[in-house]
């Protein structure tokens, strides 16, 4: 399928002055994609020049549309010497290349130089025209959408989740060849983005084809990395969930399947039968509008011989949940026969997704991790990917491992990382172990009654909590009792996953976050040494982690945690441990027991004193914790529970292959589970310390609350206001008292003074929930700890919440049977501001809200803007005509006299990390955003130290970021990430670097009150903004 | 532990309107934070003094970025750097461009030049403005009259368009701009008692009035410099007291009109060949640079010194003024003056506007 890409240069502005004796600039452009090069005229003696080009058509296979980026360089001509380079601008094109996405990329660009940072802006229009090719044996996957959200996009429907892709790709560092000694430092960075560019274009169509050799057409819950290793390479990876997703409801998505050959259509049967639940056994249901040139008969490459291997390890890592317990129900034991025989096929049934389709999850086991130490300098062969393959496989396959012996057949919210220092390199992977329903699994072919019964008899909201793992055969220990939603079932006292809460589960009272840190010195060592003591340490790293969740989590008199993310980092001399996630209450656990503390030297008077001083401090913090998060679980009555259909019966006579169900034991159980007090013995001052530290976190103030998942459980009545962060903190460790304790210490406080200055900072948000807080620990250097946050505060309403946290059942019914968007009914008084009819477009910006003088002061502008339209005198009315003849409204600003004109403001692009946007629909997914850059500078000082060199270089980031968005003709970009953010730097040669890496899905979204409006003509509406330059919000 | 790097970026720039204060009020981080402690902040959050600190320094940081933006606010408007929604970006150019009546006072009718910006330290111990938010306002007002300096139109208007104030800002901008382009001495211990107000309005009148501007709007600088021909025509006018029948009449015309609707009429009646030598003269001296930047300083020692030993109430003298301007009009030798002078005397001559609280009277003037 090979296509032509055409690219139109139209103006520049703000641009620098490149010529110091004119005040002015001789600016023009090169055009490159691949090896073809174009180049505009020369405009001279201007900052604002207006090219105004022909269309520079290239022509192009679309395995090199996939992988390349179209590279615009703006120049500054200099007639007796070289050439000045003022910027570049890299724009991806890869939404261009499916059909449902943008249609034409057109907008200002900043532009931006590695060294010097944003120069000015470019206006660029992009546009892609493809040809059908039949080709089978195609190297590229044209088609393929991509999402980082780690949900089913909204505005789809899953008709078949495939499952787990991967792909790795390997690269020489451009940092590390001998050429980078001779050449400067903007090419040296130029070249590694171009290269990481590249190489990130080329991973993704690699996945896009093994996406469609499952015969999906989406990638979700995509999740790209890069691995900085040094002198062995530059490696990108990226996992991500194949799915099939149907486009909801939205007949235009389908009129532009221009790209896909219908031929091959023919060949699969049932393609028009949109319902799943088919006896069929065929290939079920792919999409009218999806490319398929693979016979249905292939089966997936990856298939491997390795699938049945079972590493019979114990799981160490296997955390949280209680142990093994009752088989369930009797459905229990035919789904996950079915399934498994779905899943076995699979290599890894591993899945990125953090939140399902009702239904999907049917049980969670608890958090499966694996770690391995791995020295970089022993690879054979770094350039090839091979034993890159081979770590990660071998990783996979303990976590499949791990995942069986907790009785489940899939991993879900699954995510890999590593941690680089030197040559060693720890790779890390974790998940959460499931029970999945067949039905949305390729092959799974579910009986239709047995799926009635299912959904019958897996009461909502506590089904998940059901444990998945025979309780005569339990992994490990823990308590069990019977669910005290439904009675029926067994569950663990605690639960840990790694996913997002599902939207049916029950919940009292609020969530909160809950962090356990934790570092560890470690000397100083080389190679296979120094990779041993991180091996020796990492379980205890593990362990300690675990045991403050789990104090933590009682403390806050919670029992379950949802988004656990355990980060471990290596540095020269240290490992740091964070790991982050949100405690919540579920109703079906049993309460959690408090904590008590057990002295070791009992005869010492004030000793024991202190201890119960202590104990009572603990309570203490637990009854005030309870209060706060509005934990009160109902007293449960027996009568109440005492199920009216007599349903273990049923259940026993279904369920025979497994252990007998022993109804018997209910009350004993249940004493027991309410009996169970976590004990914490003070041995020894490091113990004191520990509990200690407990007591030092400081809740949110009030009006705040925080987690790390996508909402807020206990939340539900969202404002429109949103307000996204990043954060970065570095402290220097006085070298002095490096122990355990004081790095502790540090450490601790150096978290939470970050969420103190971030309570801080938003109060004016208040009552405002942050979301999605995400922490990242670096170690830069030997006495350096860089923690980097990036979250987004959403306002919600007071009033509502209090009128809801009443009724705990009513509201998670509600949830349950509502997506998120439709529970956020609340917009703001913003609605009347983004009428299209308003004739200012920036008074459109912002739902803020701010004082009257503030207000005053728009409407001055407003009415100034309105001046400089209309009455101009004199030679400014010539200006006037000249901009009406510029193509692009907004592009000349020849004179100086023209700037406030009123249609050249800037669009708002609002940022998330979450996947949703609170008030509003998000009607359109316009494809990924993948960015990465280097910043360096030579005069740090000069630009405000390292606080400023890097507070710029971020704000700069987000603008670009803002600026492909609206180009794309977007207004927002969700499940936003900041994937890195390395930073060095050398405050005596006055010079720093920092590399960023962003990934996010570029969307419109419209205001739930407007939608109700443009309801009829939304798709239409929303398609392009084409000739306004991109710039108009939606 | 020393925090090596501490910084936060929203998507939305966040804006503090009080740190926004103190920095533009030129105090230092420290000083800034110490006075945000003494406002109470910290109990009404619970924050650390830490927190405020590091708060405090990143706003700092990112006011400092803004600045360069500032220095043209269009810019502010089309970067993509900082999403900043359009009532804060207002906000954040009003109070930028905003200035210190004592400041003002200072400076007012100075040439805006290094000289003068050496003179700031001066200006700052007497003002007790600090030296930096002094520097920002001379930098405010010499960016200002660099840009519309050589541009076609009406004054205000360019300086709204460049600089996207509000329109009382604008105006005040076009007062100081006016001033500083004609030198008017305002500085003498005899002004000292006018505000900028007072002079911000004389300097609309003489805008409107006495420019290129006022007759032709196709010139360049018509708003700013003082119309020649006019001032040329000005001398004219000494036939009103060099001509002793001319002056009689125009005198009992005056008398007539005003005969038991001035409270001060006697003392007018004694004083009017003073006051009306007084009025001609600083008119007809106008076509000398220096007698130009003399000008308040003339007509308060000429006319309204005067005035104010007898006591006139203002309402006395604007009467006066009206009529005495009006008079002129019947006058013989008046009747075919240059067509450019007649459009000027239409209006009332120096006329002292407003009464302070310690009812002094204020010299303000029209033409």
């Amino acid at each position: 399928m090979p296509g032509k890409l055409k690219v139109k240069i139209v103006a520049g502005r703000h641009l620098p002055v490149m010529d110091r004796a004119s005040d002015l600039t001789d600016a023009f452009v090169e055009v490159k994609f691949g090896n073809t090069t174009f180049k505009t005229d020369v405009y001279p003696k201007s900052l604002n020049p207006q090219w105004n080009s022909e269309w520079f058509k290239f022509e192009v296979d679309d395995e090199d549309l996939q992988d390349e980026p179209l590279q615009i360089t703006v120049l500054d001509h200099d007639t007796y010497s070289a050439n000045d380079a003022i910027g570049k601008v890299y724009i991806d094109i890869d939404p261009l290349l499916y059909s449902e996405a943008a249609t034409v990329i057109s907008g200002w660009f900043p532009i931006y130089d590695t060294i010097h940072g944003i120069r000015g802006e470019i206006n660029v229009v992009v546009k892609v025209d493809l040809f059908n090719d039949l080709n089978r044996f195609r190297q590229s996957s044209c088609g393929v959408k991509f999402f980082c959200t780690t949900s089913i996009p909204k505005c789809y429907r899953a008709v078949i989740i495939h499952g787990f892709v991967e792909e790795l790709v390997v690269n020489e560092d451009p940092e590390y060849q001998w050429i980078d000694r001779i050449r400067t430092p903007r090419a040296s960075n130029e070249a590694r983005q171009r290269l990481i560019s590249l190489m990130s274009g080329e991973l993704q169509r690699k996945i896009g084809l093994k996406v469609l050799e499952m015969r999906g057409n989406a990638v979700v819950g995509y999740l790209q990395c890069f691995d900085l290793e040094g002198e062995s390479g530059l490696v990108v990876r990226a996992i991500g969930t194949a799915c099939t997703l149907d486009k909801l409801s939205s007949p235009a998505a389908f009129l532009p399947a221009c790209n896909s050959p219908s031929k091959e259509m023919k060949e699969i049967p049932f393609n028009e039968d949109p319902n799943p639940n088919t006896h069929s056994s065929g290939p079920s249901t792919p999409l009218k509008n999806q490319t398929y040139s693979f016979s249905p008969s292939k089966s997936y490459s990856r298939q491997s011989s390795s699938s049945d291997t079972d590493l019979s390890l114990t799981p160490k890592t296997g955390m949280g949940s209680g142990s093994a317990g009752k088989e369930g129900g009797p459905f229990k034991a035919l789904l996950r026969q079915q399934t498994q025989s779905a899943l076995e096929q699979r290599e890894f049934p591993f899945f990125t997704l953090t939140a399902f389709p009702p239904g999907f999850l049917v049980h969670v086991g608890g958090v499966v991790s694996a770690r391995s130490v791995k020295l970089l300098d022993r690879i054979h062969n770094p350039d090839e990917p091979e034993t890159r393959d081979a770590w990660w496989a071998e990783i996979r396959q303990e976590i499949k491992s791990h995942a069986k012996a907790l009785g489940c057949h899939a991993v879900v919210g699954y995510s890999e990382s590593t941690s680089i220092c030197e040559e060693v390199c720890i790779l890390s992977a974790s998940g959460t172990a499931a029970v999945l329903n067949p039905r949305f699994l390729q092959d799974g072919t579910v009986e239709g009654c047995l799926e009635q019964r299912l959904e019958e008899n897996l009461p909502a909201g506590c089904g998940f909590c059901h444990i998945p793992y025979d309780e005569l055969n339990m992994p490990f220990p823990a308590h069990l009792t019977y669910c005290y939603n439904c009675r029926k079932q067994k569950v663990p006292d605690v639960l840990f996953t790694t996913i997002d809460l599902p939207t049916d589960a029950t919940v009292i009272g609020k969530g909160c976050l809950i962090q356990a840190r934790l570092c560890r010195l470690k000397k100083k060592a080389q190679a296979e040494a120094n990779a041993t003591a991180i091996s020796n340490l990492l379980p205890f790293m593990e362990y300690e982690v675990h045991t403050q969740l789990m104090n933590k989590l009682k403390l806050k008199g919670m029992n379950a945690l949802f988004g656990l993310r355990i980060q471990i980092t290596v540095g020269e001399n240290m490992l740091m441990g964070l790991a982050s996630a949100t405690g919540v209450y579920l109703a079906a656990l049993p309460t959690p027991g408090g904590i008590q503390i057990a002295g070791k030297t009992p005869n010492d008077g004030s000793y024991e004193q202190h201890i119960s001083h202590m104990q009572k401090k603990i309570n203490d913090t637990i009854a005030k914790n309870k209060e706060l998060y509005e934990i009160n679980p109902p007293e449960i009555s027996e009568e109440i529970i005492g199920s009216p259909i007599p349903e273990p019966r049923q259940r026993s006579r279904l369920l025979r292959s497994q252990s007998e169900s022993s109804d018997e034991v209910t009350e004993l159980d249940l004493s027991h589970g309410k009996k169970d007090a976590f004990v914490l013995e003070i041995d020894d001052t490091d113990a004191m310390e520990d509990v200690h530290s407990l007591l030092t976190d400081v809740p949110p103030p009030s009006g705040f609350y925080s987690c790390n998942t996508e909402i807020m459980p206990g939340i539900n009545n969202w404002t429109s206001e949103i307000q996204m962060f990043t954060s970065v903190r570095v402290i220097r460790l006085s070298s002095l008292n490096l122990t355990n304790q004081a790095l502790n210490k540090n450490f601790n406080d150096l978290c939470e003074n970050l969420l103190k200055s971030l309570y801080f900072k938003l109060r004016s948000m208040i009552p405002c929930c942050l979301c999605h807080v995400n922490f990242t620990v670096s170690l830069p250097e030997d006495e350096l700890i860089q923690v980097t946050v990036t979250a987004v505060a959403i306002t919600f309403d007071k009033n509502q919440a209090l009128q809801t946290t009443k009724a705990h059942v009513e509201k998670s019914l509600q949830r349950a049977s509502t997506d998120n968007e439709e529970l956020l009914q609340f917009p703001l008084e913003l609605c009347s501001d983004s009428l299209p009819s308003h004739p200012f477009p920036p008074a459109k910006a912002t739902s803020v809200d701010y004082s009257s003088f503030a207000d005053r002061c728009s409407s001055w502008i407003e009415l100034i803007k309105l001046k400089a339209q209309t009455i101009r005198r004199g030679s400014i009315k010539t200006t006037v005509t000249v901009e009406k003849t510029s193509p692009m409204g907004e592009g000349n600003f020849r004179n100086r006299s023209a700037a406030p004109c009123a249609n050249s403001t800037v669009g708002v692009v609002k940022m998330t990390p979450l996947s949703f946007i609170p008030g509003a629909k998000i009607t359109k997914y316009l494809g990924i955003i993948n960015m990465f850059f280097i910043r360096e500078t030579t005069s740090l000082r000069e630009e405000g130290g390292v606080s400023g060199f890097l507070h710029a270089f971020i704000a700069e980031v987000f603008a670009m970021v803002r600026a492909h968005v609206a180009a794309l003709g977007g207004n927002a970009v969700v499940s936003y990430i900041m994937k890195q953010c390395v930073f060095m730097e050398n405050p005596n040669k006055n010079q720093a670097q920092c590399l960023i890496n962003v990934s996010g899905d570029a969307v419109v979204f419209a205001r739930e009150s407007e939608l109700e409006v443009v309801s009829t003509q939304q798709p239409a509406a929303n398609c392009q903004p084409a000739c306004t330059g991109g710039e108009v919000t939606t | 532990m020393t925090s090596e790097l501490d910084i936060f970026v929203g998507n939305t720039t966040l804006i503090d309107e009080d740190v926004y204060r103190l920095w533009l009020d030129g105090y230092s981080v420290g000083d800034a934070v110490a006075l945000r402690v003494r406002s109470g902040i910290l109990e009404q959050t619970g924050a650390t003094a830490a927190v405020l600190q590091s708060d405090t320094m990143d706003h700092y940081r990112t006011f400092h970025m803004l600045e360069r933006l500032l220095h043209a606010p269009p810019k502010l408007l089309h970067q993509l750097i900082y999403q900043i929604p359009p009532s804060r970006q207002a906000l954040l150019i009003e109070r930028y461009y905003a200035f210190d009546e004592a400041f003002v006072r200072e400076v007012l009718g100075k040439k805006l030049s290094k000289g003068t910006k050496k003179d700031l330290d001066d200006i700052s111990t007497k003002t007790g403005i600090t030296l930096k938010s002094c520097r920002r306002q001379f930098d405010n007002f010499k960016r200002v009259f660099k840009v519309v300096e050589e541009m076609r139109g009406s004054l205000v208007d360019n300086i709204q368009q460049h600089f996207l104030l509000s329109d009382r800002l604008a105006r005040d901008y076009a007062a100081i701009v006016f001033f500083a382009n004609n030198r008017f001495e305002t500085g003498k211990k005899k002004l000292q008692y006018l505000s900028f107000g007072d002079f911000a309005f004389c300097a609309e009148l003489m805008i409107q009035n006495w420019t290129l501007g006022a007759v032709d709007s196709q010139v360049d600088d018509m708003d700013m410099d003082l119309d020649k021909e006019f001032l040329q025509d000005l001398k004219e006018l000494k036939v009103l007291v060099a001509d002793k029948d001319l002056l009689d009449l125009h005198k009992s015309l005056v008398c007539t009109a005003l005969r038991g609707k001035l409270g001060v009429f006697s003392e007018m009646e004694a004083n009017f060949k003073n006051l009306s030598r007084g009025l001609v003269n600083v008119a007809t001296k106008l076509t000398h640079n220096k007698d130009v930047r003399d000008l308040f300083v003339d007509l308060v020692e000429k006319f309204v010194e005067p005035c104010r030993s007898d006591h006139w109430p203002l309402s006395d003298v604007r009467l006066f003024l009206n009529q005495y301007s009006a008079s002129v009009h019947s006058l013989d030798g008046f009747r075919n003056l240059p067509k450019a002078v007649r459009p000027h005397l239409a209006a009332p001559p120096p006329l002292p506007q407003r009464v302070s609280p310690c009812g002094h009277q204020r010299g303000c003037h029209k033409t």
